[in-house]
């Protein structure tokens, strides 16, 4: 692509991206209480999917893990929520999803494709079931209260999460790390060889992404005010994030996004009322979307708009 | 003390038993077309309704439905996987690329098929009685639905086996499982034997559910659980291992069966925890190379 093009879209897009960002900052201000409680829910859906895409998208590692980071930060919340002050919670439930992950990722070392996959779940259902019998047999109570905090402030703080998961996800690309996982992504053997550390790219991209997801878990208890392990260790949790990643494009940055919150939006009407048709047509879409749109729905619109701008330049 | 013992035993082979069966259908179509079927359950989950629907409906005995619902839903899963992932894998660049675009695939299948079936049976759970006369084996009663289970449960596994290794068509499966560009030389229509490989995996499914609904309760949300169990299986035996597959299915029923009499909310617990340390430290299975 030649360079007065990308230099002309840059002010462009940058003052677009601050616009959108001035919006979603004051909206809680003129809008009612129940589009804030919405805007958080796509926004907890948008960090869940923008995380996984950090170390799923370029690695092709496709992990179902996601519930496990989100229940550990849920959690943290619940035991700790009632004496540490929320930033501190927060903080409290990223790191211990950040060490989880680190130990998922030393211990997967060996692990590829099929196996990856697996072992990732049973690790998300092991630590529900386990906290299940816990609950059910040692403490006697399933579930836990949680301290409420205002919808506000659970709005801007899932924001913050979402504003640096976003900046964290665009930094990685654009730096060695990324071109690390994008080799591994190709050819892990070949990465290896040109003296990439494989094992350490890996693991740390991977605690980087459960970092957020901690973090989102944590703030969202706060909104939930009860949890039990189905609802904090929910297996949809871990579905979820790869289909609305998959459905929206992992080759740009902003495909998840778009993907996480046209499918939240679409959860958050239709699951209250008709909430087996929504997940009927979650799994028509998805088919649809594997089938015939293997670049996801940014991947559509660009195709479109190369066809209908610069004809001759897509030959390549 | 022995009756304790057999009792704990008989069970685990009875649940070994059907843990064979559904681990057979899913290895053999992991090990041909290199697929990861997690909507295997969900085949089962409809074994099972259809079979409690014919049996509270009409009186159709469990063991007639079998009959039934396993050819049905062999040719159901003959044909999505013709028109489906035969699309998928001429589309796919790379034999990875396939699995994991599959893996997707099943995923959306799970949802649609699952949730279908809730809106037909709805959410509770079902069961009803059939056999459930007891007998007494050496002091330990049983009822004779699960030993009926588990007699059928066993001549199908090995029926199948024969199958695979006695046949034809047998033969010609495992001929592609092992090499299907050269099996294609050979003569073998790959696309026909993915998509009677993958039948066969549902007729499995179709088998099994008929015979869980005889002994355990049943409910739409059901087929993951046992998804995960067959998986647990396969890896246990060696992806892609018949033998293995039916071996690892008794052996993971008696684990099952011995934790259950201790605590029966650490079974699943320990299903995994034999998982994960077995992709750990043999991710080929106990009889993998």
């Amino acid at each position: 692509m030649d360079r007065a093009a990308v230099v002309f879209k840059k002010p462009f897009s940058l003052g677009l991206l601050l616009l959108i960002l001035i919006v979603l900052i004051t909206l809680p201000l003129y809008v009612p209480p129940y589009l804030v409680i919405l805007l958080t829910t796509i926004l907890m859906y948008i960090v869940l999917t923008v995380s996984w895409t950090i170390f799923s998208g370029p690695t092709r590692y496709i992990s179902l893990a996601s519930a496990a980071f989100f229940g550990v930060g849920v959690y943290t919340s619940a035991l700790v929520g009632k004496v540490l002050p929320l930033p501190l919670v927060i903080l409290a439930g990223s790191l211990f999803s950040f060490i989880l992950a680190i130990c998922v990722g030393l211990l997967t070392l060996r692990l590829r494709g099929m196996y990856f996959i697996i072992f990732t779940f049973s690790i998300s259902e092991l630590i529900r079931n386990f906290l299940l019998w816990w609950e059910t047999t040692m403490t006697g109570t399933v579930g836990r209260w949680v301290v409420m905090v205002d919808h506000k402030v659970v709005y801007y703080v899932i924001l913050v999460i979402f504003i640096l998961a976003l900046l964290t996800a665009y930094l990685i690309r654009r730096s060695r790390l990324g071109l690390a996982l994008r080799s591994i992504g190709e050819q892990e053997e070949a990465a290896t060889h040109i003296g990439i550390n494989a094992t350490m790219v890996k693991t740390i991209t991977f605690a980087i992404s459960a970092f957020f997801m901690g973090a989102t878990g944590a703030i969202m208890a706060t909104k939930w005010k009860y949890i039990d392990p189905r609802i904090a260790f929910d297996p949809l949790l871990s579905f979820l994030p790869v289909l609305m990643a998959i459905f929206g494009g992992t080759g740009q940055l902003y495909g998840p996004v778009f993907g996480a919150a046209i499918f939240a939006y679409l959860e958050e009407i239709l699951t209250t009322r008709f909430p087996y048709y929504y997940m009927l047509l979650f799994g028509s879409i998805l088919i649809i979307v594997i089938l015939f749109l293997p670049h996801g729905i940014v991947g559509l619109v660009q195709k479109w708009w190369k066809g209908g701008l610069g004809r001759r330049n897509a030959t390549s | 003390m022995f009756s304790t013992v057999l009792d704990v035993v008989i069970t685990g082979l009875i649940m070994g038993g059907i843990y064979a069966l559904i681990a057979v259908g899913l290895s053999l179509q992991y090990g041909v077309g290199r697929v990861l079927n997690v909507s295997h359950g969900e085949f089962i989950m409809v074994g099972a309704f259809a079979t409690w629907s014919l049996y509270t409906l009409f009186g159709l005995s469990p063991l007639l439905s079998l009959v039934i619902c396993g050819p049905v839903l062999f040719v159901i899963g003959f044909l999505i996987h013709r028109t489906l992932f035969q699309y998928l894998r001429d589309k796919s660049e790379s034999i990875g690329a396939f699995a994991d675009s599959s893996l997707l695939a099943f995923f959306g299948l799970l949802f649609i098929i699952q949730n279908l079936a809730l809106l037909i049976w709805k959410a509770d759970i079902r069961g009803y009685t059939y056999l459930d006369s007891s007998v007494s084996i050496l002091d330990a009663v049983f009822a004779v639905n699960r030993l009926v289970a588990l007699l059928f449960a066993v001549v199908i596994s090995l029926a199948f086996y024969l199958f695979l290794t006695r046949t034809r068509l047998g033969k010609a499966i495992r001929a592609a499982a092992e090499d299907p560009a050269t099996a294609q030389v050979m003569g073998v229509n790959i696309h026909r034997v993915l998509a009677i490989c993958f039948g066969l995996g549902a007729l499995m499914a179709g088998f099994a559910g008929p015979l869980i609904s005889m002994i355990y309760e049943i409910q739409p949300t059901m087929g993951l659980e046992y998804t995960i169990i067959a998986i647990i299986v396969v890896v246990l035996g060696g992806l892609g291992s018949i033998t293995g597959s039916l071996i690892g299915g008794f052996i993971l029923g008696l684990i099952g069966s011995t934790v259950t009499y201790f605590d029966a909310g650490l079974s699943l617990i320990a299903y995994y925890v034999i998982f994960i340390l077995l992709l750990l430290i043999k991710p080929t299975g106990i009889f993998g190379k």
